[in-house]
């Protein structure tokens, strides 16, 4: 197998995300949040980051705690199913640890962000977010003739999480993709981490399945459960339990700096962190239901 | 089984009672998910929910779910795409029925999940919008499911994520340019709020089993009109309890706060 693109997290961290960077993550939404990304990215100290995504479950959180974020751009941060997310609290309210300028959205609105992006279109226009205060809360919208003008969204980086990758970057991802496709192609350049990477010949068996053109891929990261606490479908439930746990425990600034000195800080990279999990194996997806080949035949 | 029942399993009988058979349903988190659950399973065998991360379902997922991106809700899916898929037939007025929560609701069912006070220096900062501005704008109809709470239910909110009716004049939403129809219900813990057809202000529906039209004027944040004929919301059915606690068997949702 060629290497090509193929390095570890804290190569591609290291080589591909300078402090200052707009960075998107989490553009699945639920599934496949790249965290082992996120935890490199505080390892190795990043800040003044512009976060981008629509809902990132607890990944943006975390950032904010850890002091790596100067801008937060997304439709939604928190926890999805305890709720608030404390450390974007922190930082709102009382500039803890760093002051956070925040620019709101809507699902629908940061998707057509960077579709007008990825088409290389300066705005796209749309009727939703008439009548909300969100147009008082980001710049990137503007109102008028009845019509919202979203303004294109251009991250430097855009990372995700996907089931298989091969040393190319040619991405297969399934399941439901929110809005991985617009925030890769409009992405600078996309890092991937992947819980299998497989030869060339695999993906391009079925390229309708590839999720953007490899021109746009730079590192591949095998990293198998990169995504956890979130699911990977056919791989990993989501560990509600994990979830609850960073919620309690996030409450306080003192709570958090010790949850991330346990899980981010004293761990060097994804194999140890998923070392320290209790117990992987209920986490793991073991009723597989494959779905049928398609034929690309051509004479 | 008991037939006792919590707040929250009143509510998510309460929100199905809201699904149409054959109502394509934007589905939210939370209760929502149950609620879809519950009228497919009995009144509405022929609805079918969107969610937004790019997911069309007829059958509600057999399992637990904590999010609506848990991998049996992806089994079996109808349809499983990307988020602006799902967006673009809400755009087009396809979604006839949506469901959103909120940390606070006022009379004219005007939404804040963004900010408490000045978003430029916010007393508290609530994680946003997520879809729930889409769906309260692009819906044909929409119900709102909260706590009832003195604080959540207030005159004005401080920030509008999700607009309902606006100032609650005649005509705003159609003069400010929304396409959908608007807020439809507020479910609470203590009882269901209505909007007249056109829109306008909540008035007081129905109150729950157990609780007093004084109690809940008591605890909204204005004075609250009661609608004339307004009686006690049903109490949940045998047979919808039996649904929720399928879908939610250790009461992850459904339990007191």
């Amino acid at each position: 197998m060629e290497t090509g693109k193929v390095m570890t997290m804290r190569e591609a961290v290291a080589s591909f995300v300078p402090d200052g960077s707009s960075v998107a993550m989490g553009c699945c939404l639920e599934p496949l949040v790249p965290f082992a990304a996120g935890h490199e990215l505080i390892r190795q100290r990043r800040t003044a980051l512009n976060l981008i995504g629509p809902i990132s479950d607890s990944l943006f959180d975390q950032l904010i705690g850890a002091g790596c974020v100067a801008r937060v751009t997304a439709a939604w941060v928190g926890n999805v199913s305890e709720g608030l997310g404390h450390n974007y609290r922190r930082a709102a309210e009382s500039g803890q640890p760093n002051p956070l300028e925040i620019r709101d959205h809507s699902n629908f609105s940061i998707a057509l962000a960077l579709w007008a992006a990825a088409w290389g279109a300066p705005y796209l226009p749309t009727r939703t977010l008439l009548g909300s205060d969100i147009l008082l809360s980001n710049p990137d919208l503007v109102a008028g003739d009845g019509l919202v003008r979203v303004g294109a969204l251009k991250p430097d980086v855009t990372i995700l999480h996907v089931q298989r990758a091969d040393a190319a970057g040619r991405a297969h991802a399934w399941g439901p993709l929110g809005v991985a496709e617009e925030a890769a192609l409009a992405a600078g350049r996309v890092i991937l981490s992947c819980e299998e990477l497989v030869d060339q010949e695999v993906i391009l068996s079925d390229p309708n399945r590839v999720l953007v053109a490899e021109t746009k891929v730079v590192a591949v990261v095998p990293e198998p459960g990169g995504g956890h606490p979130a699911p990977v479908q056919g791989y990993w439930r989501r560990d509600h339990a994990f979830m609850r746990d960073y919620a309690t425990r996030s409450r306080t600034r003192e709570g958090f700096l010790e949850w991330l000195q346990e899980w981010v800080l004293a761990t060097p990279d994804r194999a140890a962190y998923l070392g320290r999990l209790d117990d992987t194996e209920r986490l793991r997806i073991r009723q597989h239901r494959l779905s049928a080949p398609v034929d690309y035949g051509d004479e | 089984m008991s037939d006792r029942y919590t707040p929250q399993e009143l509510m998510v009988a309460a929100a199905a009672r809201e699904i149409a058979d054959g109502d394509l349903v934007f589905v939210g988190m939370r209760l929502p998910i149950l609620a879809y659950a519950v009228a497919r399973s009995t009144h509405a065998p022929r609805a079918r929910a969107l969610y937004e991360l790019g997911l069309l379902r007829d059958w509600p997922a057999e399992a637990f779910l904590g999010t609506m991106g848990d991998p049996p809700n992806v089994a079996g899916a109808l349809w499983s795409t990307r988020l602006s898929n799902v967006m673009g037939l809400l755009a087009q007025g396809l979604a006839d029925l949506g469901f959103l929560g909120g940390a606070e609701v006022d009379r004219f069912g005007n939404l804040n999940t963004s900010y408490i006070g000045d978003f430029r220096q916010p007393q508290v900062k609530l994680p946003g919008s997520g879809g729930g501005a889409d769906i309260a704008i692009l819906s044909r109809r929409w119900v709102t499911l909260l706590s009832h709470e003195r604080r959540r239910l207030v005159d004005r909110v401080s920030y509008v994520t999700s607009p309902g009716y606006g100032d609650g004049s005649q005509g705003w939403r159609r003069r400010q340019g929304l396409p959908g129809g608007g807020p439809a219900a507020i479910v609470t813990t203590l009882a269901i709020l209505r909007f007249p057809p056109g829109g306008g202000e909540a008035h007081l529906d129905s109150v729950h089993p157990g609780h007093s039209v004084e109690e809940v004027r008591a605890e909204t944040g204005w004075d609250l009109q009661v609608t004339p004929g307004a009686g006690e919301t049903p109490a949940p059915t045998r047979e919808e309890l039996e649904q929720i606690r399928k879908f939610d068997p250790e009461g992850f949702w459904t339990r007191p706060a």
